[in-house]
C-alpha cells in the first residue's frame, strides 16, 4: 500500500542555509582564542611581582614587552600544530598501524603480558595477611630510617609540614572522601586542639583547674573537638550539603577572631608561648620530647599509624558502608533505613577530633601558637591536598599530601612562596576538570565519579537532603 | 550607645547593607540557575575594584576635580568596574564551571573548582598589583549633603545607596519582565524541562553570570571608594554577602536584597555594642541563628519564582 506523505522537512537548500556558519564560527578559532588567552595568562603569571608604588609595574613588564609577543607566537604555533598537524598525521601516517608500532610491538607485548601477570600475582599476595603486614612493616621501617638520611632542615620540614598535614589530611579524608561533605573550617578544630593544649598545660593567661601532661591533653582535646563538631554539625547537617561549606567557613572565622580578639583568654595576636612538650614520666621512664625534630617524627608516625589502622577498620565497617551509601545517593540511603544525619554527624565529628589531635601535636612541638597559625588559607590547603591525592583513598591522600607539603619547601628558591596559592588554585580547577578522582584514586570513588558523569548517583553528599528539595 | 546615636550607625549600616545586597544578588542568581555557591564571586568584586583603580590611575585625575569632572570620573569608574566584573564572571563560567557541567560532575567538584578559581584570581591580583593595600584616587570631596535629625549624610553614602537601589530596581525589572528574565527563572525552576521547552540553558547561565558579575564589579568599585583596596578585599564582604543570600532565602532575589540590608545594619550596630573587632562575627551569628530556626531563610527559598 502506498501512502502519499507530505514532505514537511525543509529542503536541502534551506537546511544548508541554516547550517551554514561564517568562517570564524568554526570551533577551531575558538580554540585559537583559548590558547592565546592561556598564553597571555601564563605570561602574566610568570611576570615580576607587582610593586607598591606603581600599579602598572607588573602588567607593564609582562604585557608591555616582547615577552608577551613570544608567548602569543608560541601559542599560535602550538595551535597550528595541533589543528593542522593532526589531520595531516592521520591522513598520511594515521590509518596504518602507527609509525613505530612495527618496532615497538615485539617489545611492548611481552612487557605488557609480564606486568599483567605480576599484577595478578600481587593481587593474590595482597589477600594474604602476613604479606600485607610485612609490607607495612617495611614501609614503617623505611619511614623510621628516613630522618637519618636528611639534614636538620628537612627533618624540621618533615615534622612541621609533612607529618602534621598528613595527620590533618587523614582526618579530612573521612569527611570529604568517605562521607562526601565539604568542611572548609577544618583548621578551626586544629586551633581548638592547639589552644586546649596551651590551656591545659598552663601556658594561657587563664590557669586551668589542674595541669595536664601533653599526652593527657589528647583525649581532652578530642572530646572538646567532638563536642564542637557536634554543636556545629547538628543544626547544619540537616540542611542541604553546601550550607555546611559556608557554615564551617564562618565557624573558622569565628574561631580565628576569638583567638585574635579574646585577649584575656588567648593572649590575642601576640600568641601563647611556653606550651609544654610531650613527656613520659612514669616510674623509671623519664623522657621528654625536646627541640630535636626526630623523636617527634617517631611519635607522629605512631599516632598516624594508629589512626590509619582505626580508619581502615572503620571504612569497611557498617559505618563506612553507611557513608558510602549516603555519598552515592542520600535519598536512597535514607529510604533504606540509614539514619543519614547521624552518620554524617559522626563523620564530621571524627574528622574534627582528628584535627584536634593534630593540633595538640603541633602546639606541643612548636611550643608557640598564634592566631596566624590558623588562617583560613590552611583549611583550604588541606582540602586541596586531599583532593589532589584522591579523596576517599587513604594511601592516595597520604602520598598526595606529603608530596604537596614537601613541594613548596623544595621549590622555594625558584618560585616566590607567595605565589603558590595561585598555582594551587589553577591546579584545583584543572584537577576537577580532568582528574576529579585525584592522583591515586580510590576504586570506588573513581567508579562513582564515572557513574555521576553518566548521570547515575551523586558521588557526594552535597545534593538535596533526604526528603527532597525544600521549596 | 545613646538613643540619639542610633542614626549615626543606621545610615552607614544602610550603605553597607546596600553593598552587601548587590553582592548577594550575584550569589543568589548563580545559586538559582546552577545550585552552586559561586565562591569566586568575591573575586569578581575584587577585580571590579582593581579595574577601576587601573583605569582611574591611568586617567590620573587632578587633586581637586571640578564637579563635572567628578561626575565623569565616577561614571568611568562604574562603567569600567561593571565591564571588568562581567568579563571576569563570564570567563569564570567558561573556564571553571562549564567543563564540569559538560562532565556532569558532582557538586563537590563544582565547589572545589570555585575555591580554586577564587584562590587563583586572588593571588594573581596579589602578584600583579602588590600585596599592600591601596586607595583609589580622590574622585570627589566627600561633602555632607543633608542631615537627618542631626546626622550628616555624605555624598559617598548617597552615591552608594542610589547606585545600589538603581541596580536592584533594574534587576527586578530584568528578571520579572524580560525574555532573558523568564529564561533565568525557567532554568532556576527546572533546567531540564526549560531545555526541552527551547531555552538555551548555556546562554542563560552565561548571561546570569554576566549580570551577577556586572553588579559585583560595580559593588567592588563603590566599596573601594569607601575603604582601601587589597587583593584579599573580596573575602569578608563575599562571605557576608553569601550569608545575606542564605538569610534572605537563597535563590530568592528580593530575599537577597533584604538579607543584605539586614546584615549590613546588624554589622554596623554590632561594632558599638560588642566592640569593633567583633563586627565580622555578627553576620555568621545571624546566619547560624536563622539556619537553626528557619532553614530556608527569612523569605524562603523560591528558586525561580524570584518575584
Amino acid at each position: 500500500m502506498t501512502t502519499t506523505t507530505t514532505d514537511f522537512a525543509p529542503t536541502a537548500a534551506t537546511l544548508a542555509k541554516l547550517r551554514r556558519k561564517r568562517w570564524y564560527q568554526h570551533p577551531m578559532y575558538g580554540r585559537l582564542v583559548g590558547t592565546v588567552a592561556a598564553a597571555v595568562l601564563l605570561d602574566v603569571m610568570s611576570g615580576p611581582q607587582g610593586s607598591r608604588e606603581d600599579v602598572f609595574f607588573s602588567l607593564d613588564k609582562s604585557l608591555g614587552s616582547m615577552r608577551v609577543v613570544w608567548w602569543i607566537l608560541g601559542a599560535v604555533a602550538l595551535w597550528a600544530v595541533m589543528e593542522f598537524g593532526k589531520p595531516l598525521y592521520q591522513r598520511f601516517l594515521g590509518p596504518k598501524v602507527g609509525p613505530l608500532d612495527r618496532f615497538t610491538t615485539p617489545v611492548t607485548e611481552p612487557v605488557k603480558a609480564v606486568t599483567a601477570q605480576a599484577r595478578a600475582k600481587t593481587a593474590d599476595l595482597r589477600r594474604i595477611v602476613w604479606v600485607r603486614l610485612g609490607f607495612s612493616a617495611v614501609v614503617i621501617g623505611l619511614l623510621i630510617l628516613l630522618p637519618n638520611l636528611l639534614s636538620t632542615f628537612w627533618n624540621q620540614v618533615l615534622v612541621n609540614e609533612v607529618a602534621i598535614y598528613v595527620l590533618l589530611a587523614i582526618g579530612l579524608n573521612v569527611v570529604i572522601g568517605w562521607a562526601g561533605l565539604l568542611d572548609l573550617g577544618f583548621i578551626a578544630f586544629f586551633a581548638i586542639g592547639a589552644y586546649s593544649t596551651a590551656y591545659w598545660t598552663g601556658a594561657m593567661p587563664v590557669d586551668p583547674p589542674f595541669k595536664l601532661n601533653a599526652f593527657l591533653v589528647i583525649p581532652v582535646a578530642v572530646a572538646t573537638c567532638l563536642l564542637a563538631g557536634l554543636l556545629l554539625g547538628a543544626p547544619t547537617l540537616r540542611l542541604r550539603g553546601d550550607y555546611l561549606a559556608i557554615v564551617t567557613l564562618g565557624f573558622h572565622e569565628i574561631i580565628y577572631l576569638i583567638a585574635k580578639n579574646a585577649d584575656g583568654f588567648t593572649n590575642g595576636p601576640r600568641g601563647v608561648q611556653g606550651i609544654s612538650n610531650f613527656g613520659i614520666h612514669i616510674g623509671p621512664i623519664d623522657y621528654d620530647w625536646e627541640l630535636d625534630p626526630v623523636p617527634y617524627w617517631y611519635l607522629l608516625i605512631g599516632i598516624a599509624t594508629i589512626l590509619i589502622i582505626a580508619f581502615l577498620r572503620l571504612e569497611h565497617s557498617r559505618v563506612g558502608r553507611a557513608w558510602t551509601a549516603i555519598r552515592e545517593d542520600e535519598v536512597a540511603a535514607s529510604a533504606t533505613g540509614v539514619p543519614t544525619v547521624k552518620f554524617k554527624l559522626m563523620a564530621f565529628a571524627i574528622g574534627a577530633s582528628t584535627s584536634g589531635i593534630a593540633g595538640v601535636a603541633y602546639a606541643s612541638k612548636a611550643r608557640f601558637i598564634s592566631p596566624e597559625s590558623f588562617l583560613l588559607l590552611f583549611s583550604v590547603l588541606v582540602v586541596a591536598y586531599v583532593i589532589f591525592g584522591g579523596m576517599g583513598s587513604l594511601w592516595g591522600v597520604i602520598i598526595g599530601t606529603a608530596f604537596l607539603a614537601w613541594l613548596p619547601q623544595y621549590m622555594k628558591d625558584w618560585v616566590d612562596p607567595n605565589d603558590r596559592f595561585m598555582y594551587l588554585g589553577a591546579l584545583l580547577i584543572i584537577m576537577m576538570i580532568y582528574r576529579p578522582q585525584g592522583l591515586i584514586p580510590s576504586v570506588r570513588r573513581k567508579r562513582e565519579l564515572s557513574m555521576a558523569k553518566a548521570g547515575l548517583g551523586d558521588a557526594d553528599a552535597m545534593s538535596e537532603p533526604a526528603g527532597g528539595r525544600m521549596t | 550607645m545613646q538613643p540619639d546615636e542610633i542614626l549615626d550607625y543606621l545610615i552607614p549600616g544602610i550603605m553597607l547593607g546596600a553593598l552587601y545586597a548587590v553582592i548577594a544578588i550575584g550569589y543568589t542568581l548563580v545559586y538559582g540557575v546552577l545550585q552552586l555557591i559561586n565562591f569566586a564571586h568575591s573575586e569578581v568584586f575584587m577585580v571590579g575594584a582593581y579595574s577601576a583603580l587601573l583605569a582611574l590611575t591611568w586617567i590620573d585625575p587632578s587633586t581637586n576635580p571640578t564637579a563635572l569632572v567628578s561626575v565623569l570620573l565616577v561614571a568611568a569608574g562604574l562603567a569600567v568596574s561593571g565591564t571588568a566584573g562581567a568579563a571576569t564572571a563570564f570567563a569564570l563560567e567558561k573556564v571553571a564551571y562549564r567543563p564540569l557541567r559538560r562532565r556532569n560532575a558532582p557538586r563537590l567538584a563544582f565547589l572545589i573548582s570555585a575555591i580554586g578559581a577564587s584562590y587563583f584570581l586572588q593571588n594573581l591580583a596579589g602578584k600583579l598589583f602588590g600585596r599592600d593595600s591601596r586607595a583609589l584616587p580622590t574622585l570627589f570631596e566627600n561633602k555632607k549633603v543633608f542631615s537627618v535629625f542631626g546626622t550628616q549624610v555624605t555624598i559617598l553614602q548617597l552615591l552608594i545607596v542610589c547606585a545600589a537601589v538603581l541596580m536592584m530596581v533594574g534587576l527586578d525589572y530584568l528578571v520579572n519582565r524580560t525574555k532573558l528574565g523568564s529564561g533565568i527563572r525557567a532554568v532556576a525552576q527546572d533546567a531540564e524541562t526549560a531545555g526541552l521547552m527551547g531555552v538555551d540553558i548555556d546562554k542563560v547561565i552565561s548571561r546570569t553570570f554576566i549580570i551577577g558579575g556586572f553588579m559585583g564589579g560595580i559593588a567592588g568599585f563603590l566599596f573601594g571608594l569607601h575603604l582601601q583596596l587589597s587583593f584579599t578585599m573580596g573575602f569578608l564582604p563575599g562571605i557576608t554577602a553569601f550569608a545575606a543570600a542564605v538569610v534572605g532565602g537563597v535563590g530568592n532575589i528580593r530575599g537577597a536584597m533584604m538579607g543584605g540590608m539586614l546584615l549590613g545594619i546588624v554589622e554596623s550596630f554590632s561594632s558599638p555594642i560588642f566592640g569593633e573587632s567583633w563586627r565580622y562575627v555578627s553576620a555568621f551569628a545571624v546566619l547560624v541563628l536563622v539556619l537553626m530556626f528557619r532553614p530556608t531563610g527569612i523569605l524562603g527559598e523560591r528558586l525561580g519564582r524570584s518575584a
